[in-house]
C-alpha cells in the first residue's frame, strides 16, 4: 500500500489508522489485546525524554510502545 | 485459609467470588473494601503468581473473596493469565465480579467479554463512575446489563462509593434471583463459526467435557481456544484424545482460515472480539461533553516532559531513596539502642564474667539475630509507602517510560530502575521492590544482579580499609572505583543472565500509562502493613534461623576455661574465635585464600560477612584482639559515614585507628583493594539471600546467587591479586 507507514514514523500529535499488525506469537498478541487492531485509530503523544520509548493515545488510554514494537504496528496517516 | 468457629460454618451459607480485571482498574481496592482488614496473602498452588483471599459476612452469607491477578486477557499467554482462567474454570466461582475501569471502558472491555465466553455467573464492576462523568462517558446500565447478561453495579471504588450494592448484586446472581437472559454472544463472523461448529461437534461427539467433573464450560469455548491455538487447552485435549480425525478437523480448519483471510486464525478472532466489543460499546454509551480539561493529560505534560523529565525524575528518585534510607535511620537507631538495652538486662541476670552459654546464646544469638530482623523494618515499612504511592498514583509506569531507553540496553525493562537504586541503601528493600516487575525473567536478573551494587553494609568495610592504605588524594577516587566496578559487573551480569538463563522470546514492552490518580490512605496502609507482616513471616524467620547458626560457628567448639586463664578479655575472645568452627574453617581455606592474598585472619572476618556485611570489621578487631567494644562495626550508614569521617581526621587515635596500623603492618594496598573487592563480589548476607529466597519462591536461586557470586568474587580477586602482584602495583605500603 501506497501510504503505509509504522508507528514510528508518526510525528508526535499525528493520528493514524491501524493497517496491519506483525509479528507474531506472544508478541503479536499482547499487541491486540491491548487494543491495537485493524482499524484503530491512535495518536502519538511523545517521545520519552531520552527518545525511547514513545507514548500512543488509542481507545481513550495511554501506552508506552518502544521502537521495535511500534515498527511493527503498519498504520496509514490521517489528516 | 481463613477459618470460622465451627458454629459459623453451620449458620452462614459459603460462597466464593472471584474478582477479575485489568491491572489499573481498581480491583485491589474493590477487594479492600469489599473485605477490609479480613485478608491472606499466599501464592495460588504451585506458582509465584501471589493470590490473596478475604471474607466478609452478609445476611445469612459468608462470602470468601478471592482476587485473581490483574490481565488484560484469559489467553494463556502469561501465567498471570493462566492462573485467573484455571481458577475460573477449576475452582468454579459461584460468582465471577468483573471490575471495570469506567474511564477507559473498551479496553476494559475485552476482558469482560471473554468472561461472558466462560459462561460463569458473572457481576459487573462497572467503576470510576466519577471519572466517567468528567470524560462526559454515560452507560446505559440495563443495556450493558443485557448486552453482558451480568448484573451491572456502578461504583467509585476510591470512596467506597457502591460497595453495598454490588454485595447485593452478589447476592442476587447467587440466589439466581437475576435473571440471565441471553446475551448476544460474540459472532466470529460466518467462516470462523463454521469451522467453530465442525470442532465443537466433534469435541462433544469424543465427550471431551464432563459434566460433573469441574473443567471447561463449553464446547464451543473449547473449539475457539482451538482455533486460537491456546497452547494450554489444546495439549490437554490432545492428551484426552487420540482420534485422528480430530486431529485432523482441527488442522484442516486453521489451514482454511489462513488460506481465506490470509491471517493468522488468532489474530482473526481477536479483531472479531474487538469488533464485538465496539458495537456494545456503541450501543450502550452516549458521548457528551468533558466537563473540564483532563487535569491527568496536564500533569503528564510536565512530568515526562522531554526537558523537565529526566530532572523531575531525579528529584523523586532522591527522595524516594531519602523516605526509605534517611527516614528510616531514626527508628533503626531506637530499635539498635533497645536491643543492647536488652542485652545488658540479660546480661546483667548472670554474674559478671561467667561466660556461660545460655548467656552467649540469648545475647549473641538469639537478640542479636531478632534485632537483626527488626532492624530492616523501618526501612521495609518506608519502602512499601515509597512504592505504594509512586504506583497509586500513577508515576510508576513514568519512571519506567523515561528510564526505559537505559535499562533497555543492559537487557532490563524501566521498571528495574528503582529497585537498582534502592540497592545502594540496602539489598533487601531493594530485592522487595524487584515486585514492581510484572515479567518473571526480568524480575530474576534484577534480584539476582542487585547485590553487586555496594549497599549501605559494605561502607564501614571500605571506610576501614580506603584509609588504612591509601594516602589522602588517592581515597576518593577509590571509592568511586569501588562503586562504579559494583555498577558495572551488575551490568555485565545483567547481559549475561539475559542472554544465557533468562533468553527467550522477548516480552513486548507495551506498559499502560494509567492516569494520574490521588492514592487512598486506606489503600496505602494496607499494603504496608501487609508487606512488612510478609517480611517478618517470611523472610525474619530465616535470618533469624541463620543468624543463630552463625553464633554457632563463631562459638564452638569451646575453650576448656584453663586455656584462657590469665588472659586479658580481648586475648580471650581472639583465642576463642580463633579455636572456633569460623576460625578453623578460615585456617582450613588458607590455601585458597592465598590465590588472593589474604591470610587466615582475613579469611575468619569474611566468614562472619556471610552474617552481614559489616560484621567484617568487627571480626577483624577481634583477631587482631582490639579491646572488646572498641572496634565495632557503625552500625549503619550515616553513623557511619560521621565516625569514619572523624577517624580520617585523626587517624590512630581511635581503635578504627589501631585496626588500621595493624592492617597496614601486615598487608600491601593491593590486598586492602582485594578485601573490597571480594566483600563488594562474595555472597550476599543471609537477610538478602532469604529476600531473594522469598521472593523468587525458590532456595534455587538464593543458592545459586550465592555460590555464583562468590565464585566470580573469588576468580575476580584471584586475578587482581596475581596481575597486581607481578606487575608489583600496590604491593608497598605508601
Amino acid at each position: 500500500m501506497k501510504d503505509e507507514i509504522s508507528l514510528c514514523d508518526l510525528a508526535p500529535g499525528e493520528q493514524a489508522k491501524i493497517i496491519r499488525v506483525l509479528g507474531n506469537g506472544l508478541f503479536k498478541q499482547r499487541l491486540l489485546e491491548m487494543g491495537l487492531v485493524k482499524g484503530q485509530l491512535v495518536r502519538k503523544v511523545k517521545l520519552a525524554p531520552l527518545a525511547d520509548p514513545a507514548e500512543f493515545v488509542i481507545k481513550d488510554y495511554h501506552v508506552s510502545l518502544r521502537r521495535e514494537e511500534a515498527q511493527e504496528v503498519l498504520v496509514a496517516r490521517l489528516p | 485459609m481463613i477459618n470460622l468457629p465451627k458454629k459459623d460454618r453451620l449458620l452462614y451459607k459459603t460462597i466464593t467470588v472471584a474478582l477479575a480485571g485489568n491491572p489499573n482498574s481498581g480491583k485491589t481496592t474493590i477487594f479492600n473494601n469489599l473485605t477490609g482488614s479480613h485478608q491472606r496473602v499466599g501464592n495460588f498452588p504451585g506458582v509465584t503468581v501471589e493470590s490473596k483471599e478475604g471474607f466478609l459476612r452478609h445476611g445469612s452469607y459468608r462470602i470468601k473473596v478471592v482476587d485473581l491477578p490483574g490481565t488484560y486477557s484469559l489467553s494463556a499467554y502469561s501465567l498471570e493469565e493462566i492462573v485467573a482462567r484455571n481458577f475460573i474454570i477449576h475452582q468454579r466461582p459461584d460468582v465471577v465480579v468483573n471490575i471495570v475501569d469506567g474511564g477507559n471502558l473498551e479496553r476494559n472491555l475485552y476482558l469482560s467479554v471473554q468472561l461472558k465466553e466462560l459462561n460463569v455467573p458473572l457481576v459487573i464492576a462497572l467503576n470510576m463512575a466519577d471519572e466517567m462523568k468528567k470524560k462526559g462517558i454515560h452507560v446505559d446500565c440495563a443495556a450493558f446489563s443485557r448486552f453482558m447478561g451480568a448484573a451491572v453495579a456502578p461504583t467509585v471504588a476510591t470512596r467506597g462509593k457502591g460497595t453495598d450494592k454490588l454485595i447485593e448484586a452478589i447476592i442476587q446472581v447467587t440466589e439466581g434471583n437475576f435473571a440471565r437472559q441471553d446475551a448476544p454472544r460474540v459472532d466470529y463472523g460466518p467462516e470462523i463459526e463454521n469451522e467453530l461448529e465442525k470442532l465443537s461437534g466433534l469435541i462433544e461427539d469424543q465427550k471431551l467435557i464432563k459434566p460433573d467433573v469441574p473443567g471447561p464450560i463449553s464446547s464451543r469455548w473449547l473449539a475457539l481456544k482451538l482455533l486460537e491455538k491456546d497452547a494450554a487447552v489444546t495439549e490437554k485435549l490432545q492428551g484426552q484424545t487420540a482420534n485422528p480425525a480430530f486431529q485432523e478437523q482441527l488442522q484442516l480448519s486453521l489451514k482454511h482460515l489462513m488460506d481465506i483471510f490470509n491471517e493468522e486464525p488468532d489474530t482473526l478472532i481477536a479483531e472479531q472480539r474487538y469488533g464485538h466489543v465496539h458495537g456494545m460499546y456503541r450501543g450502550m454509551v452516549s458521548q457528551g461533553l468533558p466537563s473540564r480539561v483532563n487535569i491527568s493529560d496536564q500533569i503528564d505534560k510536565v512530568l515526562t516532559n522531554r526537558l523537565l523529565g529526566l530532572p523531575i525524575f531525579a528529584v523523586l528518585m532522591y527522595l524516594t531513596f531519602w523516605l526509605v534510607f534517611t527516614l528510616g535511620e531514626r527508628p533503626m537507631q531506637w530499635i539498635e539502642i533497645g536491643q543492647g538495652w536488652l542485652s545488658q538486662r540479660v546480661m546483667l541476670l548472670w554474674p559478671a564474667d561467667s561466660g556461660t552459654l545460655l548467656r552467649s546464646l540469648i545475647v549473641d544469638g538469639v537478640i542479636a539475630g531478632v534485632g537483626g530482623v527488626i532492624v530492616f523494618l523501618p526501612n521495609i515499612v518506608l519502602l512499601f509507602l515509597a512504592l505504594s504511592l509512586l504506583e497509586d498514583t500513577g508515576y510508576m509506569a513514568r519512571a519506567a517510560f523515561i528510564m526505559d531507553r537505559l535499562m533497555k540496553w543492559v537487557g532490563l525493562h524501566g521498571k528495574s530502575f528503582i529497585p537498582m537504586l534502592l540497592g545502594f541503601g540496602c539489598s533487601v528493600p531493594a530485592i522487595m521492590a524487584t515486585r514492581v516487575l510484572d515479567n518473571r525473567r526480568d524480575r530474576l536478573t534484577t534480584m539476582l544482579v542487585l547485590p553487586l551494587i555496594s549497599c549501605g553494609a559494605r561502607f564501614p568495610i571500605y571506610m576501614l580499609i580506603i584509609p588504612a592504605f591509601f594516602p589522602q588524594s588517592q581515597r576518593a577516587p577509590v571509592m568511586y572505583a569501588i562503586y562504579i566496578i559494583g555498577v558495572v559487573l551488575a551490568v555485565i551480569c545483567a547481559k549475561l543472565l539475559r542472554s544465557t538463563l533468562f533468553r527467550g522470546e522477548l516480552a513486548p514492552f507495551i506498559m499502560e500509562l494509567p492516569p494520574y490518580r490521588l492514592p487512598t490512605t486506606r489503600a496505602v496502609l494496607i499494603h504496608m502493613g501487609q508487606r512488612s507482616w510478609l517480611y517478618l513471616r517470611k523472610a525474619g524467620t530465616i535470618i533469624l534461623a541463620v543468624s543463630i547458626i552463625m553464633w554457632a560457628v563463631t562459638t564452638f567448639p569451646r575453650l576448656p576455661a584453663q586455656k584462657t586463664a590469665g588472659l586479658t578479655a580481648p586475648q580471650v575472645r581472639q583465642v576463642r574465635l580463633n579455636n572456633s568452627l569460623a576460625g578453623r574453617l578460615g585456617r582450613g581455606l588458607e590455601p585458597a585464600l592465598k590465590l588472593m592474598g589474604f591470610d587466615w585472619k582475613i579469611g575468619t572476618a569474611l566468614i562472619g560477612t556471610f552474617a552481614a556485611k559489616e560484621v567484617f570489621v568487627a571480626q577483624m578487631g577481634i583477631v587482631y584482639s582490639l579491646g572488646e567494644g572498641q572496634v565495632t562495626a557503625p552500625a549503619k550508614y550515616k553513623e557511619s559515614v560521621n565516625s569514619a569521617a572523624k577517624q580520617i581526621h585523626s587517624p590512630g587515635l581511635s581503635a578504627t585507628g589501631h585496626l588500621r596500623d595493624r592492617l597496614r603492618e601486615n598487608y600491601s594496598p593491593l590486598v586492602g583493594f582485594c578485601i573490597m573487592l571480594f566483600c563488594l563480589i562474595a555472597s550476599p548476607c543471609v537477610a538478602t539471600l532469604a529476600a531473594i529466597r522469598r521472593e523468587s519462591g525458590s532456595w534455587r536461586w538464593a543458592a545459586l546467587q550465592s555460590l555464583g557470586l562468590t565464585l566470580i568474587g573469588f576468580v575476580l580477586t584471584v586475578a587482581v591479586y596475581q596481575i597486581g602482584h607481578l606487575l608489583q602495583i600496590g604491593t608497598k605500603t605508601v
